[in-house]
């Protein structure tokens, strides 16, 4: 392990963690489209990019963007966006793209209060459904949730990762206060998380059997240009790559997209949980709401509630069955989230039973605060002791 | 010697185009000006949209990218950029680049990044069914203007040039080794080249308006054409209605590419460092 020096400690913006993550990634492409509280992303790479002999270009919109993106991904470049709700929701048609195409790429939302303009520098999580269904279709997804700078960092890096290793879009969620907080973070430590990349075919080039799946369901994958010529489309497509309109070859795509994410599910969910053991009830957050959950599980212990906290790291998939065990154990969860209740129908499905379910929701552009989260706790006892 | 069979995937055949569509005449006199240009099929990278002429990209046996609807231009943009060895062909219809896609192309062109940009305008959406297009001229008949169109179409040439593309021309079916010639003219330019083809849709378009056959449409078409050449010894009055051909407007300015590195290399003004 690397000790932190004088020299290898940085205060870090969210935003630069996340630019400066990408590039250790691995990342040498990036398009993007100006957006609060996105932008900062955009300007770091801007600079850093062409010093690291990668590419930064702005856009038309966010549409472009992503299609961008796309391309310099499949021409051999680990390639990533930014934004923030409106130009998420932009990004959808291509997000499904990426989905059915197996194209690795990371989008990163950072979340501001919405519908439409909305509040565009104030924070909200009210794109976690968007992140799971926004793109029409069936297809998997996966989207990280991040609760710090130093964290933003972590799962940029782990965004690339499981795009690269799954030939998949990765969603890396986080929200306006993540974005724009500082934290003081060791940077030779971050530097020493593990970067991995899609595998590429070994055999002779030519004609090429682009979506032949290797046995983790997952194509190897030939960057355009290096002598193996193949089709891609987002038509239904067969093994080559081709449209195709039989029933039985479709079924066995949608299938294997969904078994390559379902396969690895247990490394890709991750979840974090604070005094969950003797715990009477426990706050289900994620993102900067699960600082707040923190400070109100000591305010709770401090007057005799046993409070423990799941933070969900990934959010999709989702952690169903880590919730389904939690709630065997505990009597009630309090589901706190910056929207009106998205993920909360998510922990139902998985708890059972919903009248343990208690809410502290908020969806005005101001954080959730302890006391909040405290009187939630409270509230649901009163009800249920 | 040339041989079509070369750079096609018979595998993916029989293709979906109707009989007496113009986008074949199109694909061949793609493949001749590639094969006259001696480009190795690894370097060729095609990239389509939606609709019927984007359909040509898997046929054709090079790196094929078939994308969304009017974006394909954005797509090869990031194609470029990360491996601008690639020659990068962009097919595109009249309804993927001029609506749908219209703000990709006057912002490709304005940047003027090295690829070819082929744009095979039918005057219709044949795909879907025979739909009025930013291209359906005044008073023709579709699907979606039954009692002929109202609004005023689109020279998407005229487009280009105003939106910085450097090298504009334009070609009809009816003389496809002219297309050949302009689309290998295209291919060697460095920057961001456009070339409008008037294709043919028999089966909506011309049904619809009672052209008459596929060749009576080719016909048709070259009729309302003039060849920008001889056009400019003719008095206006026998310019009037008539689309130009050929070459309509060829610059040197600077590919976006050579461009982005030249101004990387010098240093951030000491204002704009953090």
């Amino acid at each position: 392990m690397a000790t932190a020096t004088a020299n290898s400690i940085e205060l870090l913006q969210g935003n630069t963690a996340c630019a400066k993550a990408a590039l250790a990634a691995g990342c040498r492409f990036f398009a993007g489209y100006p957006i609060s509280p996105s932008s900062e992303i955009a300007e770091k790479l801007a600079r850093l990019l062409p010093e690291a002999g990668g590419r930064f270009i702005q856009m038309e919109d966010e549409i472009a963007s992503l299609a961008a993106v796309i391309g310099a991904s499949l021409a051999g470049m680990k390639a990533m966006t930014a934004t923030s709700g409106p130009g998420f929701s932009l990004m959808q048609e291509h997000i499904g793209y990426a989905a059915y195409a197996e194209v690795p790429c990371v989008i990163v939302d950072v979340m501001r209060g919405g519908p439409s303009t909305g509040l565009p520098t104030s924070p909200s999580q009210g794109d976690v459904m968007q992140a799971r269904w926004g793109t029409h279709g069936d297809h998997p997804s996966i989207a990280l949730a991040a609760a710090s700078p130093k964290e933003f960092y972590e799962l940029t890096v782990r965004a690339f990762n499981l795009a690269e290793r799954l030939r998949t879009p990765v969603t890396l969620l986080c929200d306006e206060v993540v974005a724009h907080m500082y934290e003081k973070v060791d940077m030779a430590a971050l530097a020493q998380l593990p970067i991995e990349n899609r595998k590429k075919p070994n055999g002779a080039p030519g004609r090429h059997l682009a979506y032949a799946p290797g046995e983790d369901g997952v194509p190897v994958m030939a960057p355009f240009g290096d002598g193996y010529r193949y089709h891609v489309t987002g038509l239904a497509h067969d093994e080559r790559g081709y449209p195709t309109q039989n029933p039985a070859v479709i079924a066995a795509t949608q299938r294997r997209l969904h078994d390559k994410i379902e396969w690895q599910r247990r490394d890709i969910v991750q979840f974090e949980t604070v005094d969950c053991n003797d715990a009477e009830v426990v706050v289900f957050a994620y993102g900067i709401v699960s600082a707040a959950a923190r400070q109100a599980l000591r305010l709770a212990r401090a007057q005799g509630i046993r409070a423990g906290l799941f933070r969900a790291i990934t959010l999709w998939p989702f952690p169903t069955e880590e919730i389904a065990a939690l709630a065997e154990q505990v009597d009630r969860i309090v589901v706190a989230e910056m929207n009106l209740g998205q993920m909360l129908g998510e922990v139902q499905r998985a708890a059972g039973n919903a009248k343990r379910i208690h809410t502290c929701l908020k969806a005005d552009g101001e954080t959730i605060t302890p006391e909040e989260i405290l009187a939630a706790l409270k509230a649901g006892r009163e009800t249920h002791v | 010697m040339f041989d079509f069979k070369e750079y096609l995937r018979l595998d993916m055949f029989p293709h979906i185009l109707c009989p007496g569509c113009g986008h074949g005449i199109v694909l061949g006199a793609m493949l001749r000006a590639i094969h006259s240009l001696g480009l190795n099929k690894d370097e060729v990278m095609v990239v389509s949209g939606i609709g019927c002429s984007s359909r040509l990209s898997g046929y054709v046996d090079f790196n094929t990218l078939h994308t969304t609807h009017g974006r394909p231009l954005a797509f090869a943009t990031g194609i470029k950029m990360a491996r601008p060895e690639l020659k990068v062909i962009v097919i595109t219809g009249d309804g993927d680049a001029l609506s749908i896609g219209g703000n990709h192309l006057i912002h490709a062109a304005r940047r003027n990044l090295a690829m070819t940009c082929l744009l095979l305008n039918n005057e219709i959406y044949g795909m879907t069914g025979g739909q009025s297009a930013p291209t359906t001229t005044p008073g023709k008949v579709s699907t979606t203007s039954p009692k002929g169109q109202t609004e005023r179409a689109f020279d998407s040439c005229r487009l280009a040039e105003a939106a910085g593309a450097t090298f504009v021309a334009r070609g009809v079916t009816y003389e496809p080794v002219a297309v050949e010639k302009l689309i290998a003219g295209a291919l060697q330019h460095n920057g961001f080249s456009f070339v409008e083809i008037l294709s043919d849709c028999p089966e909506f378009f011309g049904r619809f308006n009672r052209v008459g056959s596929p060749s009576d449409m080719l016909f048709t078409q070259k009729q309302h054409t003039l060849d920008a050449k001889a056009a400019a010894a003719l008095p206006p009055e026998r310019r009037k209605g008539k689309l130009l051909t050929g070459i309509l407007h060829q610059d040197s300015a600077p590919e976006y590419l050579a461009t982005l590195d030249r101004d990387f290399a010098g240093a951030v003004r000491p204002d704009m460092r953090e």
